[in-house]
């Protein structure tokens, strides 16, 4: 469960490689139940705890909580906008606690390693990043570790590659 | 209580047509729409846009009943989405299959039993290449949930 690769079969190499600026931490609400209702309408889960007041009085909560999915979700828009929606690969998405309308929620992230995947594909530059969505109150509400490519840059290119070149008379 | 003999039930497959439409309107929901790669013509999923499943499954498609996790104490705790390569684009007809995986429980920080139960969906593009996979892992806990706990979406999954 700690493993935050995409796969296990090919070999993985610890490289420095750059990594784009972290952007500024994200504030997003006060949230509202329009949120979560357009999430909901969006993904199809339409579980009724999320938006019918009625319905989630009865279960004992005092109003309708987010959807875990929307705020995972807000965490994946910060990574796609920093690293590139075509270069994710991994998204591993932890709900730690519920998120109430009138919160106001905090999204960062940081990269935890960067390394070179060599597969029968080639190889590929990677950065495992954490995510954090907290709410006003400093608690996490999810946690996320996503997995992007990044380009291999030329140099890094140039100084780890063996000199094969040959000089034929 | 969860039923351990649900490992390995396996639903039947469905069809999931990645649409551009479809692709925006989540981003519109999930604070995206002035994502750069939506401005393609055929631009990529967004890492959670799987979770659309839900449009397309049938009764008989999606397995999860038969772990038989309570309802009031079933949370959806975990969920991952692996790409195996580029993630899907606008345009791609996706074949998606659910299947039990692993069953098994812990013993959580207040002391109580919790089942853990895992369910995979795998996503193959119209060549029969696997281009994701989803986990779901759901818990059931030791007693009903109580506002403000630690460890929960409220999805019943």
């Amino acid at each position: 469960m700690s493993d935050t690769t995409a796969t296990a079969g090919p070999r993985t190499t610890e490289v420095a490689l750059p990594v784009p600026a972290t952007p500024p931490a994200r504030t997003y609400g006060p949230v509202t139940r329009t949120d979560f209702v357009r999430y909901q309408g969006a993904s199809g889960d339409m579980n009724p705890i999320h938006h019918d007041e009625v319905f989630a009085k009865a279960a004992g909560f005092p109003s309708p909580f987010s959807v875990g999915m929307w705020q995972a979700s807000l965490l994946g828009t910060y990574a796609t906008d920093w690293l590139g929606g075509p270069n994710v690969r991994d998204f591993r998405i932890r709900f730690l606690a519920q998120v109430w309308p009138g919160d106001v929620l905090t999204l960062d992230g940081v990269p935890l390693r960067t390394y070179v995947l060599e597969s029968e594909d080639g190889r590929e530059g990677r950065v495992d990043v954490e995510l954090t969505c907290r709410r006003q109150s400093g608690d996490k509400a999810v946690t996320a570790w996503a997995t992007f490519v990044l380009p291999l840059d030329a140099a890094v290119e140039a100084g780890e590659r063996p000199e094969t070149t040959e000089e034929q008379g | 209580m969860a039923n351990p003999d649900a490992q390995g039930v396996t639903g039947a497959p469905f069809r999931l047509d990645v649409e551009r439409g479809k692709i925006r309107e989540f981003a519109l929901a999930t604070g995206a729409a002035d994502a750069d790669y939506l401005r393609e013509e055929n631009p990529v999923v967004q890492p959670t846009f799987l979770t659309t499943t839900f449009f397309w499954q049938g009764e008989d498609s999606n397995p999860w009943s038969a772990v038989e996790l309570d309802q009031q104490r079933g949370l959806h705790a975990e969920q991952q989405y692996t790409f195996f390569g580029e993630p899907p684009r606008a345009g791609t007809r996706l074949t998606c299959q659910s299947r039990i995986g692993e069953i098994y429980t812990k013993v959580g920080r207040r002391g109580g039993e919790m089942t853990f139960a895992v369910m995979y969906t795998d996503f193959h593009d119209e060549t029969g290449r696997l281009v994701a996979r989803a986990k779901l892992t759901g818990v059931e806990t030791a007693r009903p949930p109580a506002t403000g706990d630690a460890a929960q979406d409220g999805a019943s999954a």
